[in-house]
Order: C-alpha cells, then structure tokens, then sequence
C-alpha cells in the first residue's frame, strides 16, 4: 500500500503545482481558443468528415504541448529528488495519470469550443462524448511515454512530433473510424465494439509497456 | 567455407527465385496477369523486414538486460536493414498497385502501415543521432525500439484484420491469399523468395555490424 501512497503523493504535488501557477492549463486553453478560432475563420461551418477529422488532428497538437511539459518542466535536480524518494514505477504511473486528467479536459473543453464555433455534426452526443473521453486517455498515455524518452535527448519538442506522430497512427485511424458513430454512421453488428476493444487493449499494451521500460530511462 | 555455407545457399536460393520467378508458368488470373510474379519479390521483402525488425528488438531487450555496447551495434545494424527491405517492400508494392489498383497509392491500410513502420525508424535513427553521450544514446533507442514495435505489431497485424483493405486475403488472412498460388508457385515462394531475401537480410546486417565494430573498436575495448 506504500506504493499507491507515493503514486497518490506524486499525483498530489502534479496537481498542486498545476492549481498554483495555473500556466499549463491557462496555457493550452488560450492554444485550443486560438485554433479553433483560426479554424473558423477559415473553414466556419466543416462537414462532418472533415470536422472529425480537424478534431482528431487538434486532439493530437493539444497532446502533444500538454504533455510534453510534464517532463519538461522535471529539473534534474528535482528528478534526483523524486528518484530519492519514489520509485520509477510510481513516478510514471503517477505521470499517466495526471496527464490523463488534463488531457480529459482539455478535450471536453476543445469538443465544447468546437461545437459553438465550428457547427455540431454529432447525432448521438453521449457517444461521441464517450469516444473522446477513450481517445484523449490514449493519446495522453502514447505521448506520456515518449515526453519521457524525449526529455533524455536534446531538441526535445521537435523530437516528440517526429517519434510520436508515426506510434499514433492506428490509435488515431481507429478513432477517427469509432467517432464516426457518434457523427451518424452505422456498423456492421459488433464491429464497432471490436474496435473498442482493441483501442482499450492498445491503451492497457501502452500502460505496461511504460511501466517495464521506464525504470531504464530513470537512472542516469 | 564451413562458416559462409549460408552465404552461398541464400546465393543459390536468390538465382532460383529470379529464374525461376521470371521464367516459370504462372496461373493466369484476371487483372494479376503476369504481375503475379512479383508476390516473390515483394512479399519476401516484407516477411524479410518484420525478421530484421524482429531481431533489433531482440538485440534492444539484450542491451537493457545487460548493457553491452556491442548488442546496441546489433539492434542498429538489424534496423537499418530492415528500413531499407521496408523501402524496396514499399517501392515493389506501389509499382505492382499500378498496375493493378490503377495508382501507386490508394491509401490502404497496409500500405499506411508500411509507411507508418519506416517513419517509426526513420525517428529511431534521428533519436539516435541527437544524443551524444554513448550509453544514454544506446539505452534510449532501445527503450524506443522495444516501445515503438510494440506499437507497430498490433498496426501491422491486427488492424487489417479490423478495416476492408485492397490487398489479397481480405479480413481473414492480411499475408499472401494462398487461393491465388499454385502448388509451384507456392515451391518458388516459401523455399526461394523468403529464405532468401531473408538471408540476403542477414548478410548485409552482418556486413554492417562488422564495419561498426571496426569504427568502434576503441568503446569496444578500450
């Protein structure tokens, strides 16, 4: 039980820095009101293809600048802290987590922006919510994963788009395939829960994945 | 002689498959035509690649268990080969989708998994070249390595299965359709084209690791 202790600790600082100093959040909201906004004056009212698929691709730019200063913001001198005192595995699950949550958000509040500025294409609302809420804890956990190998090598932003965008790709396909039934589109019988299925194993295959592989990142 | 008896077999096995590929008969099938003869070059490559790719990883999961600078030259020179079997696999498929799909790129889901599986290593190789202190840089790109497969298997593997796809085989089976081969075209294939682009894999690969070993003989053993 010490272990969920520290996770929850961890956990409790993330959250604490990010109610304090208020920048990520403020941060990434202004990101998701300014694009969308660019967006509108661009294309005002998209059909519903090319709306999924400027959300998805928004859901991905917003990723990777949230997540990215998770590890970012890490100093070494804190990193040796944290390695004093928590182990690897505590320390990324607690990242997860975290970058879970903002990304959550965030995407409820882009799904929110979009629907008042871009025009609402979505039939069946609470699926579509249910489709965003999967896709933003993928995405969060894909990138979480790579922010940490990133934060080991120099030009890390650049580095995070060009390693990450590729590992995305069939999560974000699959998305975009999922999210089409919340915008009117029917399925064969149980194509769509495979798919789902497939997106939560890929999520759990990320999870474990971090958690074997981090540790070696850790030590240094 | 005793240590390059592979050399020569994947030798002889190659001759065999361009011979015999280019000269043999072949079912005659609608649209395929003589294009069919290219399922001994093309698939090969891609089975070659996911041998290669398979083996860096192995190499990767070596050097994190037991950090030897040596298996990081092997899980490098093992991906490097396999990118560029990724890269003639790509080029031999849009050249036979040409002439049979009507365009060299239609979007598919496992040519969007081919490009997909060459980004992921064309970013290990930029991963790579932007750490500079040797042991970090070994230990990185096998944490990517290892984490990047394990992202592109299911892409590569199951996807397919999931989404309709213009290649042969369909949602059953996302390898070669084995209703378009005969018995002999089936002989060319399993015992010519894929042992032996294979081994012709593994050549390069060894040809790679002991130029490396050479440049790095000073990490090595110094």
């Amino acid at each position: 039980m010490n272990a969920s202790k520290h996770i929850f600790a961890l956990l409790k600082k993330d959250l604490l820095l990010e109610l304090r100093q208020q920048y990520t959040f403020y941060g990434v909201l202004l990101y998701i009101a300014s694009t969308v906004f660019v967006l509108y004056l661009t294309i005002q009212q998209p059909d519903s293809n090319v709306w999924n698929g400027i959300f998805w691709m928004i859901q991905l730019f917003i990723c990777v600048n949230a997540v990215a200063k998770s590890f970012l913001q890490e100093s070494r001198g804190r990193m040796l802290y944290f390695y004093s005192v928590a182990g690897p595995v505590q320390f990324i699950i607690a990242k997860l987590i975290y970058n879970a949550l903002i990304m959550l958000l965030m995407s409820l509040v882009s799904l929110l922006l979009f629907n008042v500025m871009l025009g609402s294409p979505i039939i069946n609302f609470g699926q579509f919510v249910a489709i965003v809420c999967l896709g933003s804890v993928s995405l969060s956990f894909v990138f979480t994963m790579l922010a940490a190998i990133a934060a080991k090598a120099q030009q890390q932003a650049s580095l995070m788009a060009i390693m990450g965008f590729p590992v995305i790709i069939p999560q974000l396909l699959l998305l975009m395939r999922i999210s089409k039934a919340g915008l009117g589109e029917t399925f064969k019988g149980g194509a769509l829960s495979d798919m789902v299925w497939l997106l939560a194993g890929l999520n759990i295959l990320v999870v474990l994945m971090s958690v074997i592989l981090f540790p070696f990142l850790w030590k240094d | 002689m005793r240590r390059s008896w592979w050399k020569i077999l994947c030798t002889v096995l190659l001759l065999y498959t361009l011979v015999g590929g280019l000269l043999l008969d072949v079912p005659r099938k609608k649209i395929l035509n003589e294009t069919i003869r290219n399922i001994y070059f093309h698939v090969p490559l891609w089975f070659g690649m996911m041998i290669l790719f398979t083996c860096s990883v192995i190499y990767a999961v070596k050097y994190l268990r037991k950090p030897d600078l040596t298996n990081d030259i092997y899980a490098t020179a093992f991906a490097a080969t396999g990118t560029l079997f990724g890269v003639l696999g790509l080029i031999t498929g849009a050249i036979w989708a040409k002439y049979t799909w009507g365009k060299p790129w239609s979007n598919d889901i496992k040519q969007l998994g081919a490009a997909m599986a060459l980004l992921i290593y064309a970013a290990f190789f930029v991963l790579r070249n932007s750490i500079t202190d040797i042991d970090k840089r070994a230990r990185v790109a096998a944490v990517y390595n290892i984490f990047a497969f394990a992202m592109l298997f299911p892409a590569l593997w199951i996807v397919p299965r999931l989404v309709e796809s213009l290649h042969p085989g369909g949602a059953g089976n996302p390898g070669a359709d084995p209703r378009d081969m005969d018995a002999r075209m089936r002989i060319v294939f399993w015992l010519g084209g894929v042992p032996g682009f294979t081994l012709l894999g593994v050549w390069i690969t060894t040809l790679i690791i002991r130029f490396r070993m050479i440049v790095d003989k000073n990490l090595l053993h110094g």
